[in-house]
C-alpha cells in the first residue's frame, strides 16, 4: 500500500481541562473518500480540528504529505492543500455566493478571474449556486449554504478535503443530490468526511475509521464494514436495516 | 451528472436581496423633523451643516474603532490617544509654517493643511502598529484587560504629549481661505464645516469601495463575521488586523487633524473627551458595521446640535438618549454584524 496522504499518530488533544482526543491513529489514502464515524461526543471534529490546525496536538504527530504539520499555523496548512468545511459550514453571510467562493480562491486577485471551467464543473452539481451567483449567502437555504461551504473548498485544486457532517439538518432530497456530487467528487479528489447518517456514507465511502472515546476503534474498507451487521453493531450501536 | 435538487428555487422566483433602508431614511427624516421645531430655515440650515461636519470628524474617529472591535473583538478604550497625538502632530508642520497657513493662497493652504494630515496620518499609522504589537498582542480576548491596558496607554499618550508639547493650550489656526462663510439666502454656510463634510464622505466612499470591491476589503469583512474561516481559507487575519489597526489609528489621527483646527485650540485631553462619544457612535451603529457607524455618527453629531439649539440642558445628556433609544429599538444597533 503506498504512503497515506495524512497520517495521525497517537494525537492526544486537550480542550481546556478536557482531554478529548486519547491517541488517535488514523491514516487517510490519497483519492477517493475516508469516512470517520462515532457517536456524538466520539471526538470527530476535534480530530478534523487538530489536522486544520485550529486546536494544536499535546502529543502525537500529524504528517500530512510527507510534512509533519501537528504545529503548524492554520493558514500555512490550508496553504500546503487543505480545504475545511465545517459543521458550521462557515459561510459569509453578508458576501455573496461569488465573493464566499473568491476568497477561497487564493490564487486570483479579481473576482472574474476565477477559473470558469472549473466553475462550470462545480456547477454541475451544485446548480442553484449559480442560480445565487450574486446573492449574499446568508439569504440562502441551509442546503443551499451547504453547497457553497462545499464549494469554497474545492473552486481551487487541492490535496485534502476535510468535511464535517455535510448532511446535517438537510431535507433528505438534499441529502440524495449530495450523494451524486459527492460521486464525482470523489473521482478526483481525496475527502476525509464525518458523518454520524451511516445510510449516507456506507455507498460512498471507500475506506473507514470509527472512533469512540477519543479514540480509533476500528479501521478498515467501508465495504467490509458495510457487509457486516454484527459489526455495525458492535461499533456503532446501529444496524444499517434501522436506518433505511 | 446528476444535480442537487433546491426546492427553493425551483418552484419560486428569485428570493430578493432585502436592503435594510430604515437607518439610512433617519439622518434624512431627523432633519426634516427638526424643521418645524426649528422655525428658521437659515438657522435650521446652519445647525444641520454643523452637524453633518461634527458627524464626518466623529466618523473619522469611529469607523476604525468599529473594524478593530469587529474583526478581533479588541476594546480599545485607548483609541481617542490617536485622535490626540494627530492633531499635535500637525502642529509640527502648521506652527512652523505659519505663513503658508496665513496667506490668502487656496494652493498653499491646501499644501501646507495636505502636509500636516499626512504626516499625523503616518505618525499615527506607526504608532498604532506599537501600540497593537506592545499594548494589545498580550491581552487577546481578554476583555476587562484590554479596557484596563489601552486606557493605561491612553493616559501614557496623554503625558507623553504633555512631555513634548508642554502643558500649555496650543492654538491652531485655521488657514485663512478655510476662515469665514459662504451665504447663501439667509444662511451662512462656514467654508471650513463644508471641508470637513467633504473629507469625510470622501474617506466613506473610500471606506466602501475598499470594503466591497477589493479581496483585502471582503477578507475584512469575512474576518469580522467569522475569522477562524478566514484562517482555514488561507490568510493570516493576524496580518489583516495589524494593518487594519494601523489604517483605523492613521484615520483617528486624520479625525484629530480636522477637529484639532476645528476647535482651533488643541490640549492632551483632546482626543479622550472624544472616546466615550466615539463608543456611543459605534454601539448605535452596530459593532463591527461602517456603514451603522456612518449614519450613527450623523445621528449623535445632529441630535447635539439641534439639541444644543432647542434645549441646551438636553443637549448634556443627548447622546445616551439616542443610543438607549435606538438599542430599545435594535439591541445590536443599527447594521448588527452577524457573528458565526
Amino acid at each position: 500500500m503506498s504512503e497515506p496522504l495524512l497520517q495521525l499518530d497517537g494525537v492526544h488533544t486537550h480542550i481546556g481541562q478536557y482531554h478529548i482526543l486519547q491517541g488517535v491513529d488514523l491514516a487517510v489514502p490519497k483519492g477517493g473518500i475516508t469516512v470517520l464515524l462515532g457517536r456524538n461526543g466520539a471526538g470527530k471534529t476535534t480530530t478534523l480540528r487538530t489536522i486544520m490546525g485550529l486546536w494544536h496536538a499535546s502529543r502525537g504527530t500529524v504528517r500530512f504529505a510527507d510534512e509533519d504539520i501537528t504545529q503548524t499555523r492554520t493558514p500555512d496548512i490550508a496553504c500546503a492543500g487543505i480545504s475545511y468545511v465545517p459543521e458550521s459550514m462557515g459561510i459569509f453571510s453578508d458576501l455573496t455566493v461569488r465573493e464566499n467562493l473568491f476568497l477561497a480562491a487564493r490564487s486570483v486577485k479579481k473576482a472574474d478571474q476565477m477559473d470558469e471551467a472549473r466553475l462550470e464543473w462545480i456547477f454541475g452539481f451544485f446548480d442553484a449556486l449559480k442560480k445565487f451567483w450574486n446573492q449574499p449567502a446568508g439569504t440562502l437555504s441551509g442546503g443551499q449554504k451547504q453547497m457553497v461551504a462545499i464549494a469554497r473548498a474545492i473552486v481551487e485544486p487541492r490535496k485534502l478535503i476535510l468535511i464535517d457532517e455535510p448532511t446535517k439538518g438537510l431535507a433528505p432530497a438534499i441529502i440524495q443530490g449530495m450523494v451524486a456530487a459527492f460521486r464525482e467528487l470523489k473521482r478526483t479528489e481525496t475527502i476525509l468526511l464525518v458523518e454520524q447518517n451511516f445510510s449516507f456514507v456506507c455507498a460512498l465511502g471507500d475506506t473507514v475509521a470509527v472512533m469512540d472515546g477519543g479514540r480509533i476503534v476500528h479501521s478498515g474498507a467501508m465495504a467490509d464494514l458495510a457487509g457486516d451487521q454484527e459489526l455495525q453493531h458492535r461499533l456503532l450501536g446501529l444496524s444499517l436495516d434501522s436506518h433505511q | 451528472m446528476t444535480t442537487i435538487p433546491h426546492p427553493v428555487t425551483q418552484d419560486s422566483p428569485l428570493a430578493k436581496v432585502r436592503v435594510d433602508v430604515v437607518p439610512l431614511l433617519l439622518v434624512p427624516m431627523l432633519a426634516l423633523l427638526m424643521l418645524p421645531l426649528v422655525g428658521s430655515f437659515p438657522t435650521w440650515v446652519t445647525l444641520t451643516v454643523a452637524g453633518l461636519a461634527m458627524g464626518m470628524m466623529v466618523f473619522m474617529m469611529a469607523s476604525g474603532l468599529t473594524l478593530i472591535f469587529g474583526l478581533m473583538d479588541v476594546l480599545n478604550f485607548g483609541h481617542g490617544a490617536f485622535v490626540s497625538v494627530g492633531a499635535f502632530t500637525a502642529t509640527l508642520v502648521l506652527l512652523p509654517m505659519k505663513g503658508w497657513v496665513e496667506t490668502e493662497s487656496v494652493w498653499m493652504n491646501l499644501s501646507v493643511v495636505g502636509m500636516a494630515i499626512l504626516l499625523a496620518m503616518l505618525v499615527t499609522g506607526l504608532l498604532g502598529w506599537a501600540f497593537e504589537r506592545i499594548i494589545i498582542r498580550p491581552v487577546y480576548g481578554l476583555h476587562l484587560k484590554q479596557i484596563l491596558i489601552t486606557m493605561g496607554g491612553m493616559i501614557v499618550a496623554e503625558q507623553l504629549i504633555h512631555v513634548i508639547w508642554g502643558a500649555e493650550q496650543i492654538p491652531l489656526q485655521l488657514p485663512s481661505t478655510f476662515r469665514g462663510a459662504f451665504i447663501i439666502g439667509d444662511a451662512a454656510l462656514e467654508k471650513y464645516r463644508l471641508i470637513a463634510v467633504g473629507v469625510g464622505l470622501t474617506v466613506f466612499v473610500t471606506m466602501f469601495l475598499v470594503l466591497n470591491r477589493t479581496k483585502v476589503g471582503l477578507l475584512i469583512r469575512a474576518g469580522v463575521e467569522n475569522g477562524e474561516m478566514v484562517e482555514a481559507l488561507g490568510y493570516r487575519i493576524r496580518r489583516l488586523f495589524v494593518g487594519v489597526f494601523m489604517a483605523g489609528s492613521a484615520l483617528a489621527g486624520l479625525g484629530g487633524v480636522l477637529w484639532g483646527m476645528y476647535k482651533e485650540t488643541l490640549t492632551a485631553a483632546i482626543g479622550g473627551e472624544m472616546t466615550v462619544l466615539v463608543f456611543i457612535v459605534i454601539i448605535i451603529g452596530g459593532l463591527g458595521s461602517v456603514g451603522g457607524c456612518f449614519i450613527g455618527a450623523m445621528l449623535v453629531a445632529l441630535v447635539a446640535n439641534y439639541a444644543g439649539f432647542l434645549a441646551p440642558k438636553v443637549a448634556l445628556v443627548s447622546d445616551i438618549l439616542l443610543m438607549v433609544t435606538v438599542l430599545l429599538w435594535r439591541p445590536q444597533g443599527l447594521y448588527p454584524v452577524a457573528k458565526r
